[in-house]
């Protein structure tokens, strides 16, 4: 319970509007993004920016690297820029409290035993071709939380798995699952979904199907 | 370079026999993982097999297939089961598996960096993990622990 009011704190620093913004444009971000960036694209002062990525750091919900950003070495290449990402923690709050984690993870751990996988792949896709999606492909991986990012025209990686804590702890049967949720997602679309599991994205990638 | 490496030895039930069409993409796939382990970050040396198909059996039990590997660390012999090809064919291990219910099939330890394990000390250190759970001695991914730290 007191894990779950630290986590309150952490998401409790969202509620101010601009700081909320600032968090959005830097999870969207492909890379990690400096204040310069962020004041840009908000409209707001680089301090004032700074102001709020700090605030957001504290609270544990952004990390910081440093880098020199425009590849210059050496003296005169100024000082190192501070980048900001999210964090790789996670954080929920549940009022009252719910441990439906706790039950994915029996769940999961029984199916893997009992080698019922074949079922949960069917259950995922006939849900995924139930679903009332959007069918432009972006809006419908964004809207399911995948962050998608075009790599050319037929091709699109995700940067976030919806299930990452599960899919760590149980990697074949939660990235099953995930290839067979999307792939009845994309059904009856122009785009196929296919295991291309790689470091630091979704195992799942999209790709324009084959016209031959 | 680390003084220790990790061991790991994992097996599997076939649900038919290799030449049975159903595990036709699994054979094929054996030589495919084989290779790519092989060119791995951290991949260090595995156990090659004699039947020609790339599997290790033991005469006594043809239907179950070994695999016996040393990588540097855990996050190396991570990376290549579940963030590489070989994730789609985990994924796809019900089509040629017997499941294995609530006993582990892999098991990793520590060894001195140069040494290569054995089968029979896979299977041994197997028998511990069923025994004792997850332990410095015999693990798991779900639990790893640290290499030990050398006596200086």
């Amino acid at each position: 319970m007191s894990e779950d009011l630290d986590d309150l704190d952490a998401l409790a620093s969202l509620a101010d509007r601009v700081r909320r913004q600032a968090y959005r444009l830097v999870a969207d971000a492909t890379a990690p993004v400096g204040r310069d960036e962020v004041a840009e694209a908000l409209g707001i002062g680089r301090t004032l920016a700074a102001f709020h990525l700090d605030k957001l750091v504290a609270a544990g919900l952004l990390d910081t690297s440093y880098a020199r950003r425009s590849g210059k070495t050496g003296p005169g290449a100024g000082r190192p820029a501070k980048l900001y990402r999210v964090a790789a923690a996670e954080r929920a709050v549940s009022v009252p409290p719910r441990a439906y984690r706790t039950a994915a993870e029996l769940l999961a751990e029984a199916l893997e035993q009992a080698g019922a996988e074949e079922v949960l792949y069917q259950v995922a896709q006939r849900h995924g071709r139930d679903a009332s999606a959007p069918s432009e492909v972006t809006e419908l991986l964004t809207a399911y939380g995948y962050a998608p990012m075009p790599d050319g025209p037929e091709r699109i990686e995700l940067r976030n798995c919806p299930f990452h804590r599960l899919a760590e702890q149980f990697p074949p049967v939660i990235c099953g699952m995930n290839l067979a949720l999307i792939t009845g997602l994309l059904a009856g679309g122009e785009w196929v979904a296919r295991m291309e599991a790689a470091p630091g994205r979704c195992c799942v990638t999209v790709s324009k199907k084959q016209s031959d | 370079m680390s003084a220790f490496h990790l061991a790991q030895m994992n097996n599997a039930r076939l649900s038919a026999p290799l030449d049975d069409p159903s595990m036709a993409d699994f054979v094929q796939g054996v030589t495919l993982m084989n290779d790519l382990a092989d060119r791995s970050p951290g991949f260090v040396w595995r156990l090659a097999g004699e039947t020609g198909d790339g599997t290790i059996r033991l005469p006594a039990d043809p239907r179950t297939i070994f695999t016996l590997s040393v990588w540097e660390s855990v996050e190396h012999l991570r990376a290549f089961a579940y963030q590489s090809a070989h994730l789609d064919y985990l994924r796809r291990r019900r089509e040629w598996f017997v499941p294995h219910g609530h006993r582990d099939a892999l098991v990793m330890w520590w060894l001195p960096a140069g040494r290569w394990p054995t089968l029979r000390a896979g299977i041994s250190r197997l028998g511990r993990l069923w025994a004792d759970g997850p332990t410095p001695d015999a693990f798991t991914f779900r639990q790893p622990f640290p290499a030990p730290v050398p006596a200086v």
